[in-house]
């Protein structure tokens, strides 16, 4: 793999360097390897994201303008430990509480929550919020075992706009929990990506097959299939997102009228164009639903390198989630006007 | 002649010869790892186990539970991911355990262990049976308590066993817990590399306290 990197050791780093100097002065690096917005309004809640490098642009490209306050970075693909969310959470405190607010693997619950403990011995008031939209990698009764992926984008994007006129953490954390509740993701996998410091692949698939529901970093899912088109795949791929808002008795079903946000994933290297073919499939099945697509959002935000597979990612509005949606945020990952 | 109890100043040179233990041990670690997960355990530790050596020359420890606990960070914030944090709340916890006390003796190790085995478990969510480090924590820790009455030179000896025979049981265990739960029933006639990381360090305390 060509890969244009310098010392294989430093990649986090020298990627974080590279990410304040694409904020132009918005955000800082701060410690060890924490992103930080540079201006926090005072007695604002705090929204502090998080975890492994190599994903990029999220997590830490989500910190900005009404959306995340900071994000603790970790290694590549490993969670960040607890002293930097420690002092991540220190530098986005602002006395009214801080919101954690990352997907659900087990290295980063564990660091965040070492981070959690550390961060109320100095007193600071934390609350956290798992990212579990991956429909694929638990059934719907244990739904909080799933993991984190694309869907992160929407949910941290509503939570960040929620946390500019939260009154406080319990308040901001029941928004992040309700956009995590309606918002789903199937994923597919083709090829791994590999790692930036030994070139080895992420994991083993087949030429000629798609990990079904396989996770980022090649995580089983429902079943492995055949390579076929992008007509074929798209509308299997959205019945398992339906089939899951019909069948948990936590949500009401997608049905006729309603309103959703639709975002379109590319892991890397599943290029612009196969994303906007799979897109156009995806609007021909939704109508067809009678749902109405309120917003849509396409392009790689959750990546894992050279990985090729694709996301969709649907959340189902209400007035709520809506007007947190419609507030305008910037950032290196995703803007909004 | 082996010792009864230690205090704070032996505790580090334990320490050091556990951390220094270790790092010799990264190929077998590596390799326990790379039949089971992602191969990067004998590296992480390895990692940990420097972060410890500088940790401990670099600051002062007032007493027992301080090396313990400077351990236990130093772990932490070196390894990062799961086994960073796992490892790192053996010791923290281990440590906090020995909050006042000037000796590290029999019944500060069975504490240290209790407290240890306790934190990894609510932290990890893994129970006995699960192929995890907790199969060779678990049995250490009771045996610990068992033998809290013998001098540390003998009970370390007796709960290091356990800590080994507890490694050795995890390779009949079918994984439940971290990437190796994807192998399944693939995961039987290997140890896991947790648990045997766990069966060096007592060992390697062992072999401190008895020279």
């Amino acid at each position: 793999m060509k890969k244009l990197i310098n010392d294989p050791l430093k990649v986090a780093d020298e990627l974080l360097d590279g990410l304040v100097e694409a904020y132009d002065g918005d955000c800082k690096k701060v410690g060890v390897r924490s992103i930080v917005k540079t201006e926090i309004p005072s007695n604002k809640v705090s929204l502090l994201i998080g975890g492994g490098a190599g994903h990029e642009p999220i997590y830490h490209g989500l910190v900005g303008t009404n959306l995340a306050d900071g994000a603790a970075c970790g290694d590549i693909f490993a969670a960040p430990p607890p002293d930097i969310v420690l002092e991540a959470t220190e530098a986005v405190n602002t006395g009214n509480g801080v919101l954690y607010l990352y997907g659900n693997y087990a290295g980063d619950v564990m660091n965040f929550d070492i981070g959690a403990e550390l961060s109320s011995d100095d007193g600071i008031d934390v609350k956290t919020v798992l990212i579990t939209d991956d429909v694929c990698s638990a059934p719907h009764e244990s739904k909080d075992n799933r993991r984190g992926i694309a869907g992160l984008v929407i949910i941290v994007k509503i939570a960040g706009a929620a946390s500019q006129t939260a009154d406080n953490l319990e308040e901001l954390e029941r928004i992040a929990k309700m956009a995590v509740l309606h918002t789903r993701s199937v994923g597919v996998s083709m090829s791994p990506g590999s790692i930036p410091a030994t070139g080895k692949p992420t994991f083993d698939i087949d030429e000629e097959l798609i990990g079904l529901g396989m996770g980022i970093h090649g995580e089983p899912g429902v079943s492995e299939i055949p390579m076929t088109t992008a007509d074929d795949l798209t509308p299997k791929m959205l019945d398992l997102i339906f089939e899951d808002f019909e069948n948990d008795s936590d949500i009401e079903c997608l049905s006729e009228g309603d309103e959703i946000l639709l975002l379109v994933n590319s892991l890397g290297a599943t290029t612009m164009m196969e994303c906007l073919i799979c897109l156009r499939r995806a609007k021909m099945y939704l109508k067809d639903k009678g749902v109405v697509v309120y917003d849509t959002i396409v392009g790689p935000f959750v990546t894992c390198q050279e990985m090729s597979g694709i996301s969709f990612s649907i959340t189902k509005l209400n007035d709520e989630l809506k007007q947190y949606w419609d507030l305008p945020c910037e950032s290196v990952c995703y803007t909004k006007l | 002649m082996g010792k009864e109890s230690l205090d704070a100043k032996e505790a580090v040179e334990m320490m050091k010869h556990v951390a220094s233990v270790i790092i010799e041990s990264e190929p077998i670690l590596t390799d326990a790892d790379r039949n089971l997960g992602d191969g990067d355990h004998g590296l992480g530790m390895e990692r940990g186990m420097n972060a410890v050596i500088n940790k401990l020359a670099e600051s002062e420890a007032h007493e027992v539970s301080d090396v313990f606990k400077m351990t236990g960070m130093a772990m932490m914030s070196s390894m990062g991911g799961a086994s960073g944090a796992l490892f790192g709340t053996l010791f923290r916890n281990g440590g906090k355990a020995l909050e006042g006390e000037e000796k590290f003796d029999s019944k500060g190790l069975h504490s240290f262990l209790e407290s240890a085995n306790d934190g990894v478990k609510s932290r990890g969510g893994a129970v006995p049976g699960d192929k995890t480090m907790i199969d060779a924590l678990e049995p250490a820790s009771i045996r610990a308590g068992e033998v809290s009455e013998l001098p540390l030179c003998e009970s370390i000896k007796i709960v290091a066993l356990s800590a080994n025979e507890g490694k050795n049981n995890s390779k009949e265990m079918v994984a439940t817990m971290g990437r190796a739960k994807t192998l399944g029933e693939k995961s039987v006639g290997h140890p896991d590399a947790g648990a045997c990381s766990v069966a060096i360090i007592i060992q390697a305390m062992s072999d401190f306290i008895n020279t």
